[in-house]
């Protein structure tokens, strides 16, 4: 099985390729040179369809959609926006189109897309037309889900769908919290319990959390995971009380960072890459040291993962959506760094290389086939 | 008030949509019907310019002439020309 890497970054996109053994990838890009890449996403029900997530510094946000495997790309004719406000009323625009679902097996060409400032948008013809999810965006409580905020605006992401029930649906927003609709997305409830919330005046909320990453585990749906700017966190569904997995992390390394990855077939398998969240929070690799933690019982102990990784004066991060694994039998396993370089490794994080250097800042790595 | 013709000079990073041409031609009495004409011969234009809420973008400035326009309710008269210019800062 060929492997593709869709590599996103702050200015354009690029892929990696390599045949089944995963010795060499060949760069090519980039595509959208210039543009601010934040996305992209294979369908699993229609492999040659892919839809993108961009802008540019000074365009408005939207999504191009290829049906020949990146080959070629065009606009969606209605990008994700909110609706236009009442008089008075709050007018939100996109600021960016953050991140990108496809939808159930059973609903070939739904998409969902999540926005800065937060929004949920889904698309019916594969990505083509946008319209709002009202039962969210204009939800009577959003506006104390999201009053937090940061002054570059609030971001939806992690949109999860339960590949048992096309219906049961996750979010997450940074900063707000983790949300669940079981009907669709008309109605939505938080799902913080059991989540720190150490930067707010009363930690003990029920919403305004700020979930970096949520993943649910293919096989096993009602096994989730979260990192969080405030630790590493298991639920098991129908459970509704977060589990701080991050405890069992190393005191020195600590349970802080952007992206938690899934072993596609091992719901007890997960990789995090911690980053500094100390004093004035560097979100850098700690002390320049980068490495990958890997645990094999959902996050009761956790291993150090850095062999071939630079070993002193690395300073970069890995984003919420740079870090993937592919479906190789032989898990591999790949992220990509605020500094443009891109890791590998085709033995579930033992050993890694370096597959590509000097891109722009990475926003995502995802793995097509 | 009858429509009329302007002249509209397009910023480089818009012109994927007029197929390169840097200056093209578009009818309205405002600049709101002039992008809205714009919309209908280049899709898509209008919204990389103006946001779902009918402002400009924040990198976006729009000159009827040499006056610059806050508003798309600006009026633009038969022989003006439109410049949408790009604001960007930074690297």
């Amino acid at each position: 099985m060929a492997s593709t890497l869709w590599i996103s970054t702050r200015k354009g996109a690029f892929t990696l390729r390599a045949d089944a053994r995963r010795g060499t990838w060949k760069l090519a890009g980039p595509q959208f040179l210039g543009h601010i890449v934040h996305h992209i996403v294979q369908d699993p029900r229609e492999p040659k369809v892919l839809l993108m997530a961009a802008k540019t510094g000074h365009l408005g946000p939207t999504v191009f959609r290829s049906v020949d495997r990146g080959r070629t790309w065009c606009e969606a004719s209605q990008p994700p926006a909110f609706r236009k406000a009442a008089e008075g009323g709050e007018a939100r625009a996109v600021q960016r189109v953050f991140w990108l679902t496809p939808g159930h097996a059973s609903e070939s060409g739904t998409w969902y897309a999540g926005s800065s400032p937060a929004g949920l948008f889904r698309s019916e013809d594969g990505g083509v037309r946008w319209e709002p999810v009202a039962g969210f965006n204009d939800h009577p409580m959003r506006s104390k889900w999201v009053t937090f905020g940061t002054p570059d605006g609030e971001f939806l992401h992690s949109v999860l769908v339960d590949p048992r029930d096309p219906k049961h649906l996750y979010i997450a927003i940074s900063i707000g919290g983790i949300f669940e609709s079981t009907d669709g997305g008309s109605d939505w409830t938080p799902l913080n319990e059991g989540v720190a919330a150490d930067f707010l005046p009363d930690p003990a909320v029920p919403f305004g959390h700020d979930p970096h990453c949520v993943a649910m585990h293919p096989l096993k749906p009602d096994r989730l995971y979260h990192q969080n700017h405030c630790g590493l966190y298991r639920l098991d569904r129908p459970e509704r009380r977060w589990i701080r997995v991050g405890k069992a992390m190393p005191k020195k390394i600590g349970d802080i960072g952007f992206p938690i990855v899934l072993h596609p077939t091992d719901p007890d398998t997960a990789w995090v890459f911690p980053m500094d969240g100390r004093t004035v929070w560097p979100r850098t690799a700690i002390n320049g040291k980068p490495a990958v933690y890997r645990t094999h019982d959902a996050g009761k102990t956790w291993r150090r993962l850095d062999r071939g990784l630079p070993s002193s004066q690395a300073w970069f991060t890995v984003l919420r959506q740079a870090m993937c694994t592919d479906q190789h039998s032989r898990t591999g396993l790949y992220f990509g760094t605020t500094g443009g370089d891109v890791w590998a490794s085709t033995n579930a994080g033992e050993r890694w290389s370096c597959i590509a250097r000097h891109l722009p800042e990475i926003y995502s790595v995802t793995h097509a086939v | 008030m009858e429509s009329v013709s302007c002249t509209v000079r397009i910023a480089s990073p818009l012109r994927s949509y007029t197929s390169g041409a840097s200056s093209v031609t578009a009818a309205g009495t405002t600049l709101h019907e002039i992008l809205a004409n714009l919309d209908q011969r280049f899709p898509g234009i209008r919204f990389r310019m103006v946001d779902e809420q009918d402002r400009i973008r924040p990198h976006m400035r729009l000159f009827v002439n040499t006056s610059e326009a806050r508003k798309l309710s600006e009026s633009v008269r038969a022989g003006d020309t439109v410049h949408v210019i790009c604001a960007l800062s930074g690297g």
